[in-house]
């Protein structure tokens, strides 16, 4: 078959088409908007996708249907627009027009001080208030993990949000009014071409489809290949790195699929994190928490799992409880496909079982058995969007009070996501009680040997992966009262 | 008609509700900030190269592969300054634009790249090779005294009573020490200038600066020319904080000297992470302290040393740790106090102003002082407050002999204490921690007493300039910069009440060096306070004019004319204020006045200790209770309840928001924000993905603040408002106090929990282990 190739990239910015050509791949979104287009009001706090003031929305399509998604414009690679409505916070009000309600709303409750955060709250109160007009204050908090404010305290930026709806009717807003029409537009700029763009130092590539992304990463080895772009911004915009040839999938619908059936979930490796939201809490909702404190929201839309996985972090959201779950991964080079169990793939530090030219095409999570009980804890300095310092994925089997199987994992706790292999070994065949839980605590100094950082230290790291299992023990007994901060103690603004 | 009968008022006088006068655009993008304006073409960048060494020689620097990079125009060393190569705003001449043969700390300036993007010239900066010879560095304070590092400024002290009589009266002595971390500003917008050369020596600059004269001075004296060739203007700031007091001088002497050397607008903005590296934070503090005090909890004697990490050079060091003296007291009358700084070298940036100044951390030292005698004799922490009140015969003088004579603490507590419930929830939350053994609650109530000018006085001036139009329409200018407190607004209010007429007849103009000279930073909370009575005097002398003016054209006395909403009253008629202005102008009344101000009663001598370096005090009190997770050490605040005093605000709206915002930016300070070095002396916690802000979900899960309605500033200030800026920061004081007492349950609170700042969730729990490990050793 030969594949069709296109070498201009197409979207939506605001009201207009664009057309590009010439784009470097490592052009940001964020520069594009305010350099190539003079559209001044998206700011850059960061550069590194977490202060939220880029905070623009990407409308895209997913089975013909178009959902807006607020992103973080100064990690998002233009070239991996192709095909997206962009909306930036210039196009909300017509100059010497009335303000949109989110904006009037930020306005009556003085929620803007210094002003320079609040296009990027403005931004992300809209993508809430198009899918939920009246959010809850927890809703209104996990749409604003991602944006930070210096000025207000965020008493009245939640002020505004609860007060939107009472401004404007949502019914009436452009993007939700005139969504078919859009939907429409954007479906004609989807022509199973394949993209590319640029030559030899310079080049990107938006595969055709999945056949296609196999055959040109096993024809460019050496690619980049940017799923979020939530970890590879971050090269390129603190490091500085020449990342070409680029190889962009988070178009391919083929890789945004999600499939369940009776054993368990599988996520397409490019399903982001909010994409997998429903599946995870309806499947796995032990993992709930730890789904809502990845990132931030525009992270959540942007990241993948398959990208968490690939990167190969030791301190990555997902695989400490994917691991837990006995998760394993489909890795692709060319037509040729073999699964890895998800502990194996991350062979050393920077070093995963991934040979050049293959990639993550799947992550399959196997359902947790009847007799088994799950729990994830993820340990952060600040509690919402924060890289972990400790996190923990437990995974544990009982028959008549005693450990049938334990599977337990850890980030931050080694080079790379590691088991608990030793205690594992002591809880196995132990009964459920204290004292074979003190003697697994114990086995913790022959698993880990931590290492200080600016997020915590060694000691830190030791002692809180201890109190985890102790946790976990005692969330299973009904003693010792409240075992959890308790979120949800009543928000009152 | 009725001349007597007012016919309504004004919209947005004082005292209103107004909202930001920049609301509308920062919500639609359209407010500008400097890297907003529009770029003439030819527009150059330029980016700086930092040191990667914490103290070392640099023995050679290669800037081949630098020159050769795609973009770039030409690199700038200190070879390139023509004026002097020197910022220091404490005149000190130790911190230069470019250092030559030393570094002094990880992330210092060397050079500048310039070229023709921004990106062009980032990328260029990395290619440098520097050679460097390694020298001992030291970054934290105990090892720059053990190292016997320098003081960068003299130190401090402050005297009064006698000391060891204090001591030997005292039933109970108690020794001490704590350590207070620092904050990283994290302004939003960060640091930029953008500068255009003019005509012979002349060059305006674009600065995000909150001292627009100083920097325009900074910039004159690089360049080698007089300041009148050098313009610096500033609408707004995307926050400032103290962190663009004098921090933002490098950058727009950086901007200058490459505008002026190659003749075309060049523009300099660090990325975050250099932003963070290369520019001053609030000081780290080490607090050393011995307690004398009587079996009530009565304090007898204080004595106290507060050593802060400098940095490399003196920058604000000195009156920052002078202010953290001025504040060790808090609210407390000490009888018998001695209280020493000791501002200390440092191979790190230089730590400059941050909101506060100092101030919260002599604050915290003394609220841990409170907290020890507390866990000593066994008390609820707040009856030890009360106890030592400023108040009563003979305990009104301070430890710099300035007497309190405006002390409403005792309202403010009262008040706060039955609006909170806190007699009632401190039970529930001693009963509760009977029953959980994981999560623990903690509950406290601490007030906050601030003193109000700039401690060095010639600073409490100000200048302001209004010009009224021949169509009734006003131009406000004044000396104050905008960094999202609202300053214009309430300035605007000011002018509006003034001349009574509406808000939107005024329009106030960007900050600038050509219109108002000499003007102080907008610091020390003091923008409104100066701002607003230099605009009121310049309206005045309009007025004043205008009422001679009227009651010689229509034979009235001058008492018969009045300003009142948007009319003139001349005897019994009356004009509408567009229609009179015009009379004038046609009667050749000048109708443009320059205001200025200076804050009356303030004097010091810092040789002597002694003084009355604050006009006023502003008060405020915070109530938090909090949740702990003993396993983890994570936690959250369950509740903030707040009385703020900002006497009769000016706008209420715009205070409210003043202390929920300084509310949270003191919580961040003293919980999750921390600044890391390593051992090499790179500070790693130096972008939003290390350093933690709070966040919505952060603040706290009730919040209730309000302000103390009642209050009146007893002094003459404008319209007897107060300054808030930053007096409530120190409301975040309350939620450290609260994790103390949480951690303090796990041992019965028996024993002082001696909590350190930040209370990252990390020191929390090695604070509950030592506390578990401690009563189990004491049985």
């Amino acid at each position: 078959m030969t594949i069709q190739i296109r070498n201009t990239i197409r979207f939506i910015l605001n009201h207009r088409l664009v057309e590009l050509a010439d784009v470097s791949p490592v052009q940001t979104l964020l520069d594009f908007l305010r350099i190539d287009r003079n559209l001044k009001g998206t700011k850059e706090g960061c550069a590194e996708g977490d202060c939220g003031a880029c905070t623009v929305l990407v409308g895209r399509l997913l089975d013909g249907q178009l959902k807006y998604e607020s992103v973080n414009a100064c990690i998002r690679f233009v070239g991996s627009l192709d095909g997206c409505h962009i909306v930036t916070v210039d196009s909300l009000a017509q100059p010497a027009g009335p303000l949109h309600p989110v904006q009037q709303a930020m306005v009556d409750t003085h929620a803007s001080q210094c002003g320079f955060c609040t296009p990027g709250f403005v931004m992300s109160l809209y993508g809430l208030w198009m899918e939920n007009p009246k959010p809850s204050i927890a809703e209104i908090e996990k749409a604003l993990q991602g944006n930070l404010c210096r000025c207000t305290g965020y008493a009245a930026i939640i002020r505004a949000a609860e007060a939107i709806s009472t401004i404007g009717d949502v019914g009436k807003d452009p993007l939700v009014a005139e969504r078919d029409r859009i939907a429409g537009e954007l479906a004609v700029l989807q022509d199973g071409r394949r993209v590319e763009i640029g030559s030899e130092t310079e080049r990107f590539i938006l595969p055709g489809s999945v056949d296609d992304f196999a055959a040109v990463l096993e024809a460019n080895p050496k690619a980049t290949i940017v799923a979020g772009s939530t970890d590879v911004g971050l090269w390129v915009t603190k490091f500085m790195r020449d990342i070409s040839p680029v190889i962009h999938l988070t178009h391919l619908e083929e890789l945004r699929r999600i499939t369940v059936d009776a054993d368990g979930v599988t996520l397409g490796a490019g399903v982001s994190y909010a994409e997998a939201y429903p599946v995870i809490v309806e499947h796995f909702p032990e993992l709930t928490e730890l789904w809502d404190r990845i990132g931030g929201q525009q992270v959540r839309n942007m990241g993948t799992v398959g990208g968490n996985i690939a990167n190969g972090s030791p301190i990555g959201d997902t695989p400490p409880a994917l691991i837990a779950l006995g998760a394993s991964i489909t890795l692709r080079k060319g037509a040729r496909r073999r699964t890895v169990v998800l502990e194996d793939f991350f062979i050393a530090y920077g070093k995963q079982d991934r040979e050049p030219g293959e990639f993550v095409e799947s992550v399959r999570i196997p359902f947790v058995s009847d007799n088994a009980r799950v729990a994830v804890y993820k340990v952060t300095k600040r509690l919402d969007e924060d890289i972990t310092a400790v996190c923990g994925g437990f995974n544990i089997a009982f028959d008549a009070g005693r450990v049938t199987d334990a599977v337990i994992a850890f980030g931050g706790m080694a080079a790379t996501p590691k088991r608990a292999a030793h205690v594992e070994a002591v809880l196995k065949g132990a009964e459920w009680n204290e004292e074979a839980v003190e003697r697994a605590v114990a086995a913790f100094d022959k698993d880990f040997t931590p290492l200080t950082d600016w997020r915590a230290s060694a000691e830190y790291r030791q002692l809180v992966a201890k109190n985890l299992l102790r946790r976990f023990y005692l969330e299973t007994q009904s003693t010792g009262g409240q075992l959890r901060l308790d979120r949800t103690i009543a928000v009152a603004v | 008609m009725n001349v007597m009968q007012p016919i309504d008022r004004i919209r947005g006088g004082v005292h209103e509700n107004e909202r930001h006068e920049s609301g509308h655009k920062h919500v639609s993008g359209t407010a500008e900030y400097i890297d907003d304006i529009p770029e003439p073409q030819g527009t150059l960048h330029g980016y700086l190269g930092l040191s990667q060494r914490a103290h070392a020689d640099i023995l050679s620097i290669d800037f081949e592969a630098v020159k050769s990079s795609e973009g770039v125009i030409g690199v700038l060393t200190a070879a390139d300054i023509p004026g002097e190569n020197d910022i220091s705003p404490a005149h000190k001449h130790d911190e230069p634009i470019f250092v030559t043969d030393k570094v002094e700390f990880h992330g210092q300036p060397i050079f500048a790249v310039v070229a023709t993007s921004r990106e062009a010239a980032r990328r260029a900066a990395a290619k440098v090779k520097i050679e460097y010879r390694d020298l001992p560095h030291v970054t934290d304070v105990l090892e720059a005294a053990a190292a016997n590092y320098p003081l960068v400024i003299d130190p401090l002290k402050l005297e009064r009573g006698d000391i060891d009589a204090g001591f030997a009266k005292a039933k109970n002595i108690l020794e001490g020490e704590m350590r207070i971390g620092g904050q990283d500003h994290f302004y939003l917008e960060g640091q930029i200038s953008f500068a255009i050369p003019g005509e012979d020596d002349e060059v305006l600059v674009y600065s995000s600066t909150q001292h627009p004269a100083e920097t325009q001075h900074m910039v004159a004296t690089v360049l080698g020319v007089p300041s009148n060739a050098v313009t610096v203007n500033v609408r707004r700031m995307g926050g400032g904080f103290g962190g663009k007091e004098t921090q933002a001088n490098i950058f727009a002497a950086v901007a200058a000297v490459a505008a002026k050397k190659y003749r075309c607008p060049v523009k300099v903005r660090p990325d975050r992470d250099d932003d963070m590296s290369a520019t001053g934070k609030r000081h780290d503090f080490h607090v050393d302290y011995k307690l004398g005090f009587d079996d009530d909890g009565r304090i007898e004697a204080v004595d106290a040393v507060f050593s802060a990490r400098c940095g490399y050079s003196a920058d604000l060091s000195g009156p920052v740790t002078d202010r953290a003296l001025f504040h060790a007291d808090n609210c407390y009358f000490y009888p018998n106090v001695r209280l020493r700084s000791r501002p200390l070298k440092t191979n790190t940036v230089s730590n400059t102003a941050f909101r506060g100044f100092g101030g919260p951390q002599g604050m915290v030292g003394g609220e841990r002082m409170i907290e020890e005698i507390a866990y000593a004799v066994g008390k609820d922490p707040l009856e030890i407050r009360k106890l030592n009140f400023y108040g009563g015969e003979g305990r009104n003088l301070t430890p710099y002999h300035q007497t309190v004579e405006d002390n409403i603490i005792g309202r403010i507590i009262e008040e706060l204490e039955a609006s909170a419930d806190y007699a009632r929830r401190r039970e529930a939350v001693i009963a509760f921690n009977r029953e959980n053994h994981v999560v623990k609650r903690g509950i406290a109530l601490t007030p906050v007493k601030f003193g109000i000018s700039f401690t060095k006085t010639e600073y409490n001036q100000a200048g302001a300039l209004v010009h009224v139009y021949t169509d009734g329409s006003i131009h406000l200018n004044h000396g104050g910069t905008e960094m999202g407190q609202g300053l214009y607004t309430k300035v605007a209010q000011v002018v509006a009440d003034e001349f009574q007429v509406n808000l939107d007849r005024i329009k106030v103009t960007a900050t600038t060096t050509g219109k108002v000279p000499n003007t102080s930073a907008t610091a020390a909370s003091s923008g409104s306070d100066l701002n607003g009575m230099a605009a009121a005097n310049a309206a005045q002398q309009i007025k004043a004019r205008l009422v001679k003016f009227a009651a010689e054209r229509w034979n009235v006395a001058e008492a018969d004319v009045a300003f009142e909403p948007n009319t003139v009253r001349v005897g019994a008629e009356r004009l509408g204020f567009n229609e009179f202005i015009k009379i004038a102008y046609g009667a050749r009344i000048q109708l443009s006045a320059a205001g200025f101000y200076k804050t009356p009663k303030i004097h010091w001598n810092r040789a002597e200790g002694r003084g009355r370096p604050f006009f006023y005090y502003a008060y405020g009190a915070s109530c938090s209770e909090v949740s702990v997770d003993t396993l983890t050490g994570e936690y959250q605040v369950d509740r903030t309840d707040i009385l703020h005093d900002v006497g009769r605000s000016l706008n209420p709206a715009l205070d409210l928001g003043q202390v929920e915002g300084a509310f949270v930016q003191g919580m961040g300070w003293l919980t999750t924000e921390e600044l890391w070095w390593d051992a090499k002396g790179r500070l790693r916690t130096h972008a939003p993905s290390t350093y933690k802000i709070p966040l919505a979900s952060d603040r706290p899960r009730v919040f209730n603040t309000r302000l103390a309605e009642w209050s009146v500033n007893r002094e003459e200030t404008i319209r007897r408002s107060k300054a808030v800026g930053e007096p409530p920061f120190m409301l975040g004081i309350s939620v450290l106090e609260a994790l103390s007492m949480a951690a303090a349950s796990v041992a019965e609170y028996r024993i002082a929990p001696r909590l350190d700042a930040p209370a990252t969730p990390e020191r929390v729990l090695m604070a509950i282990e030592r506390l578990r490990a401690a009563a189990r050793q004491k049985g």
